[in-house]
């Protein structure tokens, strides 16, 4: 198989194919962050979460098509914008669900897994009544088409390093919220104890609401990201719902590097797997080997030993 | 009548009646063969709800995989259908003839090996049974003999199903792909596609139907019930009590895989095709939403949940496809919040009490003191 190719090019290829599984890897890690917060610090199990990305992707589609239509001069930048406007819609959405449903739910993370699921499919419908069952795409301003020359055979995307980046700032942004500030601290608090943590005086229904939000509004980022790379329908969240949470699952529930470093190996198994065999083998082959992992070690890679 | 029989109790039997009348007379009577073969439809995942009341209900244990199941049994019958459909007479035309047509399209010369014991009917059958069962088995004493449970439980088989999905779609030479094995004919030359053949399967699938609630009442009034419901609610102290819980979860889950199964199995004979859309995520949940409707605990309810929630799906979606999206998840979110036993709960807290008290009411004037409704298991 590789004897047409010399080793110059194999070397390329080899390289290419490990970009394109780093630009994979920063969708899943921005896709599993959100549900890291989440499932993994919440215990509450979101089957929506993909319809509250698909929501900053709409968000993005539109905040795409307004300023094209109204403000043609700053549409070079909407992308930060957009960005900005799917974070708090779909947080703030996130609150209000979790207002309304997750609170009541809290001691029964199996029934948060249905009533969730019926969640997504009434956003999916909402989703097709509003903007139809077509997959709309968004158009990218021109700095970021094209692709970066590195040597004579090797070309990187730009909206891809545009994606890296931007998974790199906002991990760092939710390290820092969640490891170092008051809040953060809080989080963990709540999580680890809750009546602990309400006992001095932390208002664990307030953190409950914000961490959920906060987790819903990085999926709005995600799915705003992801406009960049693929189209959107209503239902495109589904499609990534089960490997963000084997993504999660895999990383050890409640470590943020774990979700990192999984999504790193998964990600890079399936890209360099997909050059040697058709696409679907090498998804089937990557998600069999992460469920064998799982089944050998069911707390995933990184552990946090919490007392239960 | 017998009222006392020990089987089932006093609500139990009636609930065996009303349906084995509905099932048996009224609906036979009263649907044409169009609407009756929905019914069988309908009934194929009652068998799924019935295997998830023993696993979810009473052992705890959410599977969201039950796709998986429905589809293999389902796959085994088709491929025995297939094979019997691709005889060599009536594919003369393909490049190579006596193969399934979806292998000659994708340039499959030969039968694969995996194919060539479905020929038999005999090994069919106990594929049906074996296949989803070893299966469950091997996921079930990995998972299990490591205490993973609960929420772990039910995310990696749902790994497990968009695996077999991928799998299925992605190998359509061997598989059929995306569509499916479509144009099933016949069953040993019995042809099962005309109106006497659909009644006649939709009676064996009752009969089937009412074998399996037999087995499931059976397990659950055994001590191994008791131990399943014992388990869910604290599953440490029936460890420390010398019982091999994982085990018990075991048997549990292969039980629901193997109703599935036969579930699956009858869809592919009743419907006359088996496609990957039955086996992957979406329909994996919604087989749980079927059994969550009707009541996880309740074996009837569970059964009147698929019937029922399968037929609102089919006319709310044939006249009103925009709302029925939007009902199946408002009707989601009201029943995990508001009534988390169904169906059958909402039956055995409301209606329930009251023809108690019709019938003590009667028996009173007849001057016939009962006692068995007093110690009848007592509603969960």
């Amino acid at each position: 198989m590789f004897g047409d190719y010399s080793i110059g090019d194999l070397g390329s290829i080899f390289v290419m194919q490990g970009f394109a599984g780093l630009i994979l890897f920063s969708v899943y890690v921005l896709m599993a962050l959100g549900l890291a917060i989440i499932f993994g610090q919440m215990g509450v199990i979101n089957m929506a979460h993909g319809e509250f990305m698909i929501l900053g992707a709409y968000v993005t589609w539109m905040t795409s098509n307004f300023s094209q239509s109204y403000l043609p001069s700053l549409f070079g930048g909407y992308f930060f914008l957009a960005m900005i406007l799917a974070f708090i819609a779909s947080g703030a959405l996130g609150m209000l669900v979790e207002w309304v449903l997750i609170r009541h739910l809290y001691k029964r993370p199996l029934d948060t897994l249905l009533a969730t699921w019926g969640l997504s499919l009434m956003l999916q419908q909402a989703y097709r009544s509003v903007f139809g069952a077509r997959e709309v795409g968004v158009e990218l301003p021109q700095w970021m088409l094209g692709s970066l020359h590195v040597t004579d055979s090797i070309e990187v995307p730009i909206n891809g390093v545009f994606v890296m980046c931007l998974t790199v700032l906002i991990t760092v942004g939710v390290a820092y919220v969640l490891y170092m500030s008051r809040w953060g601290r809080q989080v963990r608090a709540v999580v680890q104890n809750r009546i602990m943590a309400g006992a001095v005086g932390i208002n664990t229904e307030k953190v409950d609401r914000y961490t959920f939000g906060l987790g819903c509004g990085i999926a709005g980022i995600a799915g705003s990201a992801f406009t960049m790379i693929g189209s959107t329908g209503p239902t495109s969240g589904q499609l990534y719902i089960v490997d963000t949470f084997l993504v999660v699952v895999f990383g050890g529930a409640a470590s943020l590097l774990g979700t990192i470093a999984s999504a790193f190996s998964i990600s890079q198994t399936q890209s360099t797997l997909e050059f040697f065999m058709s696409g679907s083998m090498a998804k089937v082959l990557t998600l069999l080997a992460v469920v064998g992992i799982l089944m050998l070690r069911p707390q995933g890679l990184f552990a946090l030993k919490v007392r239960k | 009548m017998i009222i006392n029989s020990r089987f089932f109790n006093r609500s139990e039997l009636m609930g065996f009646i009303v349906l084995a009348a509905v099932l048996f007379v009224i609906l036979p009577l009263t649907l044409d063969v169009f609407r009756l073969n929905l019914v069988a439809k309908y009934l194929t995942y009652a068998f799924v709800a019935l295997g998830l009341v023993l696993c979810w209900g009473y052992g705890g244990i959410l599977s969201l995989g039950q796709g998986v199941f429905f589809g293999l049994g389902g796959y085994c019958m088709a491929m025995f259908l297939k094979l019997e459909a691709s005889s060599v007479e009536n594919t003369k035309i393909q490049s190579t003839p006596g193969i399934p047509d979806f292998m000659d399209w994708n340039q499959i010369t030969s039968l694969p090996l995996f194919w060539q014991p479905f020929h038999s009917l005999t090994f069919t059958i106990l594929a049906i049974i074996l296949v989803p069962g070893l299966f469950a088995l091997i996921i079930g004493t990995a998972m299990f003999k490591r205490r993973v449970g609960g929420t772990y439980f039910a995310i990696i088989t749902q790994a497990v199903a968009a695996i077999l999905t991928i799998l299925i779609v992605g190998q359509q030479g061997y598989t059929g792909g995306i569509n499916g094995m479509t144009d099933l004919r016949t069953l040993k030359g019995w042809d099962i596609r005309p109106d006497h053949a659909k009644i006649i399967l939709y009676f064996v699938e009752v009969v089937l139907l009412f074998a399996c609630i037999g087995i499931a009442q059976f397990i659950r009034l055994t001590k191994l019930g008791r131990i399943l419901v014992a388990m869910r609610e604290q599953e440490d102290r029936v460890r420390f009590s010398g019982y091999s819980v994982a085990n018990f979860k075991i048997f549990a889950f292969c039980m629901a895989a193997v109703f599935a199964a036969i579930g699956g199995a009858m869809f592919a004979l009743n419907v006359g095709f088996m496609s990957p859309s039955f086996v992957g995520i979406v329909p994996s949940i919604e087989m749980v939403i079927y059994t969550a409707v009707g009541g996880r605990m309740s074996i009837f309810g569970a059964i009147w949940g698929a019937i029922l929630v399968n037929f609102a799906k089919t006319s709310l979606s044939e006249s009103f496809p925009q709302l029925w999206l939007f009902g199946l998840g408002a009707l989601f979110i009201a029943v995990v919040l508001a009534f988390p036993n169904g169906l059958s709960g909402l039956w055995a807290d409301y209606v329930q009490p009251r023809i108690d008290r019709l019938f003590a009411s009667r028996k009173s004037k007849s001057g016939w003191n009962d006692n068995s409704v007093a110690d009848g298991a007592p509603a969960e």
